[in-house]
């Protein structure tokens, strides 16, 4: 039995629609807490996009675990191939764990998790202050922490597409390379 | 092969200078991502008003008070209910106006200021904040004044005002030469502040009538939209502030009062939405809307019984004008987004500080004893 060179189509969808929603959310996060005229509209979007990427990764998560992601390349260093299976453990927690703290964050504040029209989420937590004022630095903490590792996995990405050339970017790629397209 | 190859793993077939030049490429990207991040994060225009700017203004006026509100920080929780009489369902879906629709209410009155032990006086602006708690967890949480209009129009307004109504160390007053640049400057604040200047001053918290000030739009079932504002106007008559009242030692009078006269009997308001037409202001809060408009009786806020500020009631309540049931919207009006913005910063920042005990507390709990 081969190994498909290419994560399949449900996968790359996944992949590249929650790629733009996490960015979208991560800008409409940081320009949301510094911004007067635009908060209440940007906090509107900032809820059900939040869902939406919660919901998405479970559906994504379950995907990867049936259709495990093609093989890295061989001839890959042994501490580029821990550095890509760490980031990537990372990346699927912050994916889950972004959305879900700030639904806590939100319980413990007792404020209404309202989605879209009268959709208001059930609290996960009890009230307690203290542990909204935590668990809300820890969102801000966490999600500068998803912007950089966004901006690595970017990075190395790109090094395997345009430098390295060894079929690892041509995986995720939304169109098909004549590279890959050979091998399948 | 250069040592760039080696690190980067390219292959020797890649001439230098094309290594180089796509190296280079991505560090661009990267650079530009991270750039428009920090654009959209503000770090990039230092001097933008932010919400975290408004509540550090509000530190710097009234010295530190950890885990007070920065504004409005003396008060005292209220509970009791709300019963729709069904005018208002013609206006907006949001069930809260279902005829005999009874929805339980925990509010907070206040005094305006971020000084949480000054003494109680007339001509403190006070007010009431309002979470109605509707079914399947939907909130209207409102926070009003007892004033005719809002001071100022804008955020930017705000913070400039209040830094020039800071009192003066020497006098406990505002200087009176930078009031006078600042209505110079903001002639709607000019306005304003002559209305507030003659609104008429009610005995105490219940015959006060306290208002939205800021516009909203009631959505109805049909989707059609209709500019309002409310007010809660109290059943028991006016009666105007006598000079004796004025003099009371009582620093906590208008509270202990609102206390007494709520161990005596339930206080009523009625719930009053005054319709705006088109030519009525919805993005200025300085402007009275024509006497004229129509207005409807939507139901009875009825306050029963008053509670000192603790852990779990009101005190940890933040009353996000924004918090809206479907049926309520925001209007344009500048201010809506920019309180909800501030409050949240004020709301994190008092939630994370250990807290005092409300002054207001203290004298509650006196009168518990006698």
């Amino acid at each position: 039995m081969t190994h498909p060179t290419r994560f399949n189509l449900p996968a790359r969808l996944l992949h590249w629609s929650m790629a733009v929603l996490i960015l979208a959310m991560l800008f409409i996060g940081v320009a949301m807490v510094g911004s007067l005229a635009d908060y209440g509209t940007l906090v509107a979007l900032h809820r059900p996009l939040g869902l939406l990427i919660l919901l998405l990764a479970i559906l994504r998560l379950a995907h990867r675990w049936h259709r495990p992601p093609p093989p890295l390349p061989t001839d890959l260093p042994l501490w580029q191939r821990r550095a890509a299976h760490a980031s990537h453990i990372a990346l699927y927690g912050l994916m889950l764990a972004m959305p879900l703290v700030g639904w806590a964050m939100l319980s413990a504040g007792r404020i209404p998790v309202a989605v879209v029209g009268p959709l208001v989420l059930p609290p996960i937590l009890p009230q307690n202050p203290m542990l909204y004022a935590w668990l809300r630095e820890l969102h801000t903490t966490l999600a500068y922490g998803l912007f950089g590792l966004i901006l690595a996995h970017l990075g190395a990405a790109l090094l395997h597409g345009l430098i390295r050339q060894d079929g690892v970017f041509s995986s995720m790629a939304p169109w098909r390379s004549r590279r890959s397209a050979g091998s399948f | 092969m250069t040592l760039l190859h080696r690190l980067t793993g390219a292959p020797p077939g890649m001439t230098p200078r094309a290594l180089m030049l796509r190296f280079s490429a991505i560090g661009a990207l990267l650079a530009g991502t991270a750039g428009a991040f920090a654009a959209a994060g503000g770090w990039l225009s230092p001097s933008a008003l932010t919400p975290a700017r408004i509540v550090d203004r509000f530190e710097q006026v009234n010295g530190p008070h950890p885990g007070f509100r920065r504004n409005h920080a003396k008060g005292l929780c209220v509970t009791g209910t709300f019963a729709g009489n069904g005018a208002g369902a013609a206006l907006s879906r949001a069930g809260v106006f279902a005829a005999g629709r009874v929805t339980p209410v925990e509010g907070r009155v206040a005094l305006a200021g971020g000084q949480p032990y000054a003494a109680d006086a007339a001509t403190t602006v006070r007010s009431l904040a309002l979470r109605f708690r509707l079914p399947d967890r939907e909130e209207w949480r409102t926070g009003m004044n007892a004033l005719p209009v809002f001071p100022v129009r804008t955020p930017e307004a705000f913070f400039e005002q209040l830094l020039a109504a800071k009192p003066d160390p020497a006098t406990g007053k505002p200087d009176p030469e930078r009031m006078k640049a600042f209505f110079a400057t903001h002639p709607e604040s000019a306005k304003a502040a002559g209305l507030i200047k003659a609104r008429t001053i009610t005995e105490g918290f219940a015959d006060s009538t306290f208002r939205s000030l800021n516009a909203f739009r009631f959505v109805a079932a049909d989707g059609r939209a209709t500019p309002v504002r409310w007010a809660l106007v109290p059943e028991r008559p006016a009666a105007r502030e006598t000079a004796a009242q004025a003099a009371r030692t009582d620093k906590n009078y208008l509270f202990d009062n609102l206390v007494a006269q709520l161990r005596q009997e339930p206080l009523h308001w009625r719930l009053v939405v005054t319709i705006g037409r088109a030519v009525d202001a919805t993005a200025d809060a300085t402007l009275p809307w024509p006497s004229d408009r129509e207005s409807v009786d939507v139901g009875t806020l009825t306050l029963v019984g008053a509670t000192p500020e603790e852990a779990g009631n009101c005190r940890d309540v933040n009353f996000d004008p924004l918090v809206l049931p479907d049926g309520i919207a925001p209007s344009d009006d500048p201010l809506l987004s920019a309180r909800s913005a501030a409050y949240a910063r004020s709301f994190t920042r008092r939630a994370g500080e250990a807290t005092s005990p409300s002054a207001v507390a203290a004298t509650a709990d006196r009168g518990d004893a006698r």
